[in-house]
């Protein structure tokens, strides 16, 4: 050790340079990687389970026989049907309101009644203040008969899927609304 | 005898200094009641962490009962309500503790913004005092959907709803809360296993942090 002094005496310009990694930086290298392996190690497979759900692949929704044609009027009506689902460990049903009508020229179309402000539930023509009109009881939002979004909430009511057989509406998934743009 | 245990214990470990570190302050006339009684705003603080501390002790008895599954959750809690002894007591410490909480916290807020004591060297407890703050609406927003009744129910649909009105995030953020497309089974899991180990483990390292700058800093000085 006490030789270090005089070789830079022997070769004053550079000593020879070495090629080789220092121990130091050796140790640096093996146990961050190490330490790095490990943790990630314990945290992915926590992360992989906790993100799960989102990943499930989600199957377009059957259709379901929910109204008679000739039951639907101009006059929204309300109907509940209902729907087999998955919740994780048990298979459930789920009860779905949909508010069926039909227009001046016999379209026919199913608003949800899921408040587009919050996710309150709205009702039609529950508001005497404004009477013909979809209103959630929660902020006050209200909307027309196409569902078109009047005050508070940002958007207009979402739609079901429709579909016709045999004298019956069906009903499938929920989808944004497009007969709303139509009142201008 | 206590003396005599405390001294033993003393001698080895030389606890003394510890504690007196820890609790052996005084407590300046501007903060204390007996000498001004407005100071009583000060107390604030200690008022949420001892709710905290209910909170918290309640919580844990509480799940020596309830169940966190969707045909049994509401069940369980009225079982413990109704039927164990205490059960409407530490239930009802739970249920307004959660309440009163938050309650504490924002007195304890107003008190630290209007004396400025949020003010240089203390501007990191507030953001700690703020994150706190955050920590304890997502534990009354978690805790409020375990009855798993109606009000629950409805309530935690519209707080998912808010969470999907984040911009771009929203539908993921709410998905994963809710632990898959609808509000069921995977939710209520997922909010009992927040509630009582996530975000307590959380506010607890929070709190740490809070007190550990508070005696680092000391209390603010009068006004
Ligand atoms: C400061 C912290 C906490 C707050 C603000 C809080 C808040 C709440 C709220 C609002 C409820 C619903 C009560 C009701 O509807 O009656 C609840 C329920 C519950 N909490 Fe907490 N909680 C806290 C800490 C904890 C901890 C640490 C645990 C367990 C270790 C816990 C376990 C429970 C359980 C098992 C329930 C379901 C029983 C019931 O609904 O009465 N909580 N909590
Ligand atoms: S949820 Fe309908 S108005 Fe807010």
């Amino acid at each position: 050790m006490s030789s270090h002094n005089d070789q830079q005496d022997i070769w004053p310009e550079q000593p020879p340079s070495r090629k080789e990694m220092s121990r130091r930086q050796f140790l640096t290298y093996t146990l961050g990687g190490a330490t790095a392996f490990m943790g990630a190690g314990t945290i992915l497979p926590m992360v992989r389970f906790v993100v799960d759900p989102i990943l499930h692949k989600k199957g377009a929704g059957d259709f379901i026989k929910v109204a008679e044609i000739s039951k639907i009027t101009e006059e929204p009506q309300e109907f509940t049907f209902e729907l087999k689902q998955k919740d994780g460990w048990y298979d459930s049903t789920a009860t779905l309101t949909a508010w069926i009508r039909k227009d001046a020229k016999g379209d026919i179309y199913a608003l949800s009644p899921i408040c587009k402000h919050l996710g309150c539930t709205v009702g039609w023509n529950n508001n005497k203040a404004h009477p013909d009109e979809y209103h959630c009881p929660c902020h006050g939002a209200r909307y027309t008969k196409l569902g078109k979004n009047l005050e508070v909430a940002p958007k207009p009511l979402d739609q079901y899927k429709t579909k016709f057989d045999n004298g019956w509406v069906l009903l499938g998934d929920i989808v944004p609304n497009t007969v709303a743009s139509e009142e201008a | 005898m206590f003396k005599n245990i405390y001294n033993w214990i003393d001698e080895r470990l030389d606890v003394t200094p510890i504690w007196r570190d820890v609790a052996d302050h005084e407590v300046p006339e501007h903060v204390n009641p007996a000498h001004h009684f407005s100071a009583f705003v000060y107390c604030f603080g200690g008022l949420t962490f001892f709710i905290t501390v209910i909170q918290i002790l309640s919580g844990m008895f509480l799940t020596m009962y309830y169940v966190p599954d969707i045909i049994n959750a509401y069940a369980s809690v009225e079982y413990l309500q109704s039927s164990v002894a205490f059960g409407q007591i530490v239930r009802g410490m739970h249920h307004w503790g959660a309440s009163l909480v938050i309650v504490m916290m924002f007195l304890h807020t107003m008190r630290v913004f209007f004396t400025g004591s949020y003010k240089a060297p203390r501007e990191m407890n507030w953001v700690v005092g703020m994150l706190i703050f955050f920590v304890m609406l997502g534990l009354g927003l978690t805790g409020y959907l375990l009855p798993w009744d109606n009000k629950a129910y409805f309530a935690t649909k519209v707080t998912l709803e808010i969470a999907n009105s984040v911009p771009v995030m929203g539908p993921v953020l709410k998905e994963l809360m809710q632990g898959g497309t609808i509000v069921g089974a995977e939710t209520l899991t997922r909010f009992f296993a927040l509630h009582v180990f996530f975000l307590p483990a959380v506010l607890l390292s929070l709190l740490v942090g809070h007190f550990i700058m508070i005696r680092r800093q000391g209390i603010s000085g009068p006004l």
